[in-house]
């Protein structure tokens, strides 16, 4: 095999590595962090302070009898849950973890692959996240899943929007789609949450609504659509969702991270082009993503749901207005020279 | 390796093409176009327009396609008795659709320079190349799409206004669970 | 060694036929729309595949100019079918005949 392909196949390896255990310990900070909150104890049985509570779960998700409803669309029905795990996991390619290692002779960036088109093929890519829910409530045959799925490709579209114009604001001045071209050029000039804070915070709403957190879960909506789109799924499959959900929340935030946050650096340190800068630039992002998997908790045991209609207003006729205002805002800073360019 | 790309997904883009035309079920047919807008978008990329592949899976699969599945189950469009239309038509439509493709064979075939292109180049498929083009060259026709857009959103939204909504609240947006519009009722059973 | 171009103008052509079939045979609204798409498409390979044969931008950007197109065709028209649903009930072409003398 050739040497090319095992280099790529380790940085996938890592990175996978990171995303496929978010699930299971965010099981345990999400149901802690909501006890936190609403001053009780949370799980407490199963280990230290509930510490095993993920593997509790995970045994009960595989012993549990797989039902499938005797109405429901069979080949849509099996493909959603499967098509959930698909942009977290397709994805998280394009997100760089360290700085260009020497290891062994061999010079290679720490991404999976630096495509020329980076950040456009990431919003491609997780827009296609949206036909997981649409199959899922449409196969299912029950008229609480079609509703939710109904909202889900509505508020999807609708929040879409206004995510991608913030991003866009950001590459202005990079003057590139290539996310190491992000980090360097926030590396040089400063992270962008602090001249950009009107895209990092419609970035950050667009976020929750994008991976149907409180206070957008309008497709799941437990008080009033039982379970929304996965009404219908049980067991294992009803699990590959819930990782689905999870691996999506922390591909956006390494998303955010890395535009708004300087991904995988820190200002004023340099780390060292070898293994050990490697192993900090991963820890920085894994800390990174780790902070804001906690707002995505906090925010969800704080807030009230919003209902339809508002969602639909504070999408259209606030976050893209301000979306576009920041576009404008940022693009004449650049042409003004406030904002300097990476590479004139 | 780049033949081989190509015949997958050239068969995979014909097979879910055909799929679109002829399946009964809406939802069936939507999503296998989305199947043949991937595939399609493969080969753009094959074809040396990385951008455009991205744009079409972005703005295409990500954006157009999911309009027409929330009209499609905001409206309960069910596989309908008889979705083809009568013999004779079909046979007509099978012929002149023979005649497009024969003319288009011929178009294809009859200038044998166009069977070997040259290597890739990196002007071709370089961004700042198709972006310098576009806001040049084609700055016009680019603001012209921008007041066709802006037009468009006005029409849909004047049209698919309920006649004498009021302006504040339930907007259109509330009309799936309004139980005077579309019924949202669970299929029925199917043997 | 590289695809010849001709290859991709005759699926685009086998995609055009198939997508113009559709559009003349089907009559559900929904389905003729999708047809439609499926045409566009298939110039839009076609485009993108000259471009690539004269190594020009051009086709490229006509490809952007046409999926803008299909977004607008494709809110204008289906906001139609949703006030033609309000009316009549159906989005079946054959019943949309109140203009029919």
């Amino acid at each position: 095999m050739n040497s090319d392909l095992i280099v790529t196949l380790i940085k996938y390896a890592v990175m996978f590595a990171v995303f496929i255990n978010v699930a299971p310990i965010m099981v345990w900070v999400e149901r802690r962090g909501a006890g936190l909150i609403q001053d009780r104890p949370g799980p407490n049985r199963v280990g230290p302070i509930g510490l095993f509570q993920p593997l509790a779960d995970a045994l009960k998700f595989m012993f549990k009898e797989d039902v499938t409803p005797a109405l429901v669309d069979k080949p849509l029905y099996l493909i959603a849950p499967v098509l959930a795990l698909m942009p977290a996991f397709t994805t998280l390619v394009l997100i760089p973890f360290g700085p260009t290692i020497t290891v062994g002779g061999r010079t290679t960036p720490l991404v999976v692959t630096n495509a020329d088109t980076g950040v456009l093929l990431f919003l491609a890519i997780s827009s296609l996240g949206v036909y997981s829910l649409v199959m899922a409530g449409y196969a299912s045959n029950n008229k609480f899943s079609l509703i939710g799925s109904i909202r889900a490709s509505a508020q999807l579209i609708s929040y879409e929007l206004a995510l991608t114009v913030s991003v866009l604001a950001v590459l202005i001045p990079v003057n590139s789609f290539r996310l190491t071209d992000v980090v360097a050029y926030q590396q040089r000039y400063g992270w962008n949450c602090l001249p950009q804070i009107l895209g990092c915070l419609v970035f950050l709403i667009a976020a929750f609504a994008e991976t149907n957190r409180l206070p957008f879960d309008l497709p799941e909506a437990e008080s009033e659509l039982i379970a929304g789109f996965h009404t219908e799924y049980g067991a294992m499959r009803f699990a590959l969702f819930f990782q689905g959900e999870y691996s999506n929340m922390a591909a956006l935030s390494a998303l955010g991270a890395t535009l708004f946050f300087g991904g995988w650096s820190l200002p004023f340190i340099h780390y060292p082009h070898n293994l050990l800068g490697a192993v900090l630039g991963l820890l920085t992002l894994v800390a990174k993503i780790a902070i804001a998997m906690a707002v995505f908790v906090w925010v969800r045991w704080t807030f009230p749901r919003f209902r339809y209609d508002q969602l639909m207003r504070l999408g259209w006729k606030f976050l893209l207005p301000l979306a576009i205002v920041n576009l404008i805002l940022v693009a004449a800073l650049t042409v003004a020279g406030v904002l300097k360019p990476l590479n004139p | 390796m780049e033949t081989l790309i190509f015949v997958i997904f050239a068969a995979l883009a014909v097979g879910s093409g055909v799929v679109v035309v002829v399946h009964r079920s809406p939802i069936y047919a939507t999503l296998s176009l989305v199947l043949t807008l991937f595939s399609m978008a493969v080969l753009f990329v094959l074809l040396g327009a990385p951008f455009v592949g991205a744009v079409q899976i972005l703005v295409y699969a990500g954006a157009i396609v999911v309009l027409f599945l929330f009209v499609i189950m905001l409206l309960n469009v069910q596989q309908e008795e008889g979705a083809h239309a009568r013999r004779s038509a079909q046979l007509v439509a099978a012929i002149l659709g023979a005649i497009v493709f024969l003319g288009m064979f011929w178009l294809a075939f009859r200038q044998t320079t166009l069977r070997a292109p040259g290597p890739l180049t990196e002007e071709l498929v370089s961004l700042k190349g198709l972006a310098s083009a576009l806001f040049t060259d084609y700055l016009l026709p680019f603001e012209i799409v921008g007041l066709l857009l802006l037009v468009a959103v006005i029409g849909a939204t004047v049209a698919a206004r309920r006649p004498g909504a009021e302006t504040n609240a339930p907007q259109d947006d509330y009309v799936a669970e309004d139980p005077s519009s579309g019924p949202v009722l669970p299929r029925e059973v199917r043997s | 060694m590289s695809v010849p171009i001709s290859w991709y103008l005759l699926l685009s052509a086998v995609l055009f036929a198939i997508g113009a079939i559709g559009a003349l045979t089907r009559r559900n609204g929904i389905s003729i729309f999708l047809s439609i798409e499926l045409m566009l498409n298939a110039a839009n390979l076609t485009l993108v595949a000259y471009a690539r044969q004269w190594n020009q931008h051009t086709g490229q950007i006509i490809v952007f100019f046409v999926m803008a197109v299909a977004a607008a065709e494709a809110a204008v028209g289906l906001a139609l079918f949703i006030a033609v649903f309000r009316q009549r009930r159906t989005i079946d072409v054959n019943r949309m005949n109140l203009l029919q003398g």
